[in-house]
């Protein structure tokens, strides 16, 4: 339940003796077999698979096959027009600035509500079973389907929804905001309705680990409530904030359902190219989209990387 | 943080309410539409109350097979829910001896996290179709006459679901053993057990209730999986990708009183998964723990 930063793989485990430990090593199955299963899984599911991306990527294709011939005209196609069209923005680059400008604000809000839930359960809340209960109440929803959760948007953001017609009714507009559902506002707002757990689970986590006697200390040097917010539980929620921003970025980036079902199928966003080039069953275009796609998500995770060294917290 | 509640306490206790409120609120308005009467519409007001919606979607006709749907993602569920479990706590143990590749295993684990799940679906759908070009190519005709696609519920689908669940489930398992007290391990071992003796009837014991929580992970990923699903599913599609295929034709309740059905199920899981979890603690609490009970 508390995921990813609680993970702890490269140690052997902290209780116990180190003969206990020699014993769990010299006994039984060896490990290599033990995990064989669990590994051929991910080689044939994401190992392979992701080779092929790449090499397909660089492939030919025709109006109903691909053609294993190397060329590079995927990338050339994807990229048309993006050196003669300066300044202006080509359509792939417009889309991926689109996508990041969604990335950057849905970071912000996750970030800002799942720190402040967070810290309320992890220092305000006393009792570890209510702690436990209102950590279930917030990741509950997680276990129920997505398109749900978004669709549920509807009845409330709609022309005729609960929010227009409060609106209507308080006389603060005289027709009905359009703006409030199938927009940019309705897909950031679903993004951080979908994925505010993904924040709160592992900044919770880090938060747990602070030793609250470093707490009173700085409430004994007379520190006040921000400064010990900002200089103490801030840095030291850190690999916390850093698993939940890769989390929620990694996300936004290959999305395309959040954008398909709230954006009305409008907003163009990196992932939804590669579903759309999918939909044409136009594999090698697909695939060199996926490429650029997965290069940018790994770009993005390596620069908040260097903010904190992920492994070194795990 | 010192005696007596402060400002900040209320402040933040009123945030997290309206966050509650944020997660669950949508939900309870669709939960509440779908018993909208036969003349109601998508939004408020409710025409009376009645099952209408959910009688129509399960007699079929008017939209999808959401039967066949809904039979096929629970039978993935399960088969992922099984498999996930048997995985990840077999992968655990072996993470907590050193093996020759576990920063490895667990380096790719992490990234099928965090590669986009389309670029995935993607790989998977093309290795299928090579697969299947292969074979129609260079295998005896008997098997190209007869197979069509290789590509399935489970086979590439199943594949695609796994690469979502076991990296949860291991992280989870790496959570269990962090707390595990190898001492026990220890006594089994001077007393003279077998280590599979150890596993079954030390190991195992201790940790069921957490074991359980993946089981829950494993179902309910699956269960509501889309993205992976995308590309890989095949012929078939899966309830969840009914169900967003269906959010931009269907204009009746229908859809709620199929969200609400899902979720059901959804709930069910969890309540059922929590109420083995207390039953195995009390049992835990009242008798001690099973360890050792052969």
């Amino acid at each position: 339940m508390t995921a990813a930063a609680d993970a702890r793989p490269m140690s052997a485990p902290a209780v116990g003796t180190a003969a206990a430990k020699s014993a769990i090593e010299r006994t039984g199955v060896p490990g290599w077999l033990q995990a064989m299963p669990f590994g051929l899984v991910f080689l044939f599911f994401f190992v392979i698979p992701l080779i092929l991306v790449v090499i397909v990527s660089f492939w030919d294709y025709n109006d109903y096959e691909m053609i294993a011939r190397f060329t590079t005209r995927s990338y050339t196609e994807t990229f048309e027009g993006c050196l003669t069209q300066l300044p202006d923005l080509c359509t792939i680059l417009r889309t991926y600035v689109s996508t990041v400008k969604f990335c950057f604000i849905v970071w912000v809000t996750t970030l800002l509500i799942g720190f402040a839930v967070a810290y309320f359960l992890a220092f305000h809340i006393r009792s570890a079973t209510t702690q436990m209960v209102l950590f279930l109440v917030c990741t509950i929803p997680f276990w129920t389907s997505n398109v749900i959760r978004m669709i549920s948007w509807i009845p409330l953001l709609g022309r005729n929804g609960l929010v227009n017609d409060a609106l209507m009714k308080g006389h603060i507009v005289n027709q009905p905001v359009e703006w409030l559902l199938y927009s940019p506002f309705s897909v950031s707002l679903a993004f951080t309705h979908l994925f505010t757990f993904f924040m709160v689970v592992p900044i919770f986590n880090s938060m747990m680990r602070i030793d609250k006697r470093l707490i009173e200390a700085a409430y004994d040097s007379g520190a006040s409530a921000w400064q010990t917010l900002w200089s103490l539980i801030v840095p030291l929620s850190k690999p916390g904030i850093v698993i939940g921003s890769i989390f929620v970025v990694t996300i936004v980036m290959g999305d395309f359902i959040t954008f398909d079902v709230m954006g009305g199928e409008q907003i163009a966003s990196a992932g939804k190219v590669v579903e759309t080039r999918l939909n044409a069953l136009q594999f090698p275009p697909a695939a060199a989209n996926a490429v650029i796609l997965l290069a940018i998500t790994l770009l993005i995770i390596v620069a908040l990387n260097r903010i904190v060294d992920v492994r070194k917290e795990l | 943080m010192g005696e007596g509640r402060s400002f900040a306490f209320y402040w933040l206790a009123a945030f997290f309410a309206a966050f509650v409120l944020f997660l669950y609120g949508p939900m309870i308005v669709i939960f509440v539409l779908s018993f909208q009467g036969p003349s109601g519409g998508l939004t408020f007001p409710l025409n009376g109350l009645s099952l209408h919606w959910f009688q129509k979607l399960w007699e079929g006709g008017g939209i999808v097979d959401i039967h066949d749907a809904f039979l096929r993602s629970l039978e993935l569920g399960l088969v992922v829910m099984v498999l996930t479990v048997l995985l990840s706590l077999s992968a655990g143990l072996a993470f907590r001896k050193r093996f020759k590749g576990s920063n490895l295993l667990f380096f790719v684990a992490v990234a099928s996290l965090i590669v986009p799940s389309i670029v995935t679906s993607l790989g998977i759908a093309l290795e299928f179709r090579l697969l299947d070009d292969f074979l129609k190519n260079h295998a005896s005709s008997w098997i190209a006459d007869n197979v069509k696609t290789t590509m399935g519920l489970f086979t590439s689908g199943l594949g695609a679901h796994l690469t979502w669940t076991l990296p949860f489930g291991l992280l989870v398992m790496f959570a269990i053993f962090n707390r595990f007290d190898s001492r026990y391990e220890e006594a089994a071992r001077d007393l003279g057990a077998t280590p599979w003796q150890t596993l079954r009837y030390v190991i195992l014991p201790i940790i069921l209730p957490s074991v359980i929580g993946v089981g829950l992970f494993g179902f309910t990923l699956s269960w509501d999986e889309i993205a992976r699903s995308s590309q890989a599913m095949g012929e078939h599609n899966t309830l969840p990708m009914e169900l967003q295929a269906l959010t931009t034709t269907v204009t009746t309740p229908e859809i709620y009183a199929l969200g609400t059905s899902t979720t059901g199920v959804s709930f069910g899981v969890i309540a059922l998964a929590l109420i083995a979890i207390m039953a195995i603690r009390a049992r835990q609490a009242r008798h001690g723990s099973d360890a050792g009970e052969a």
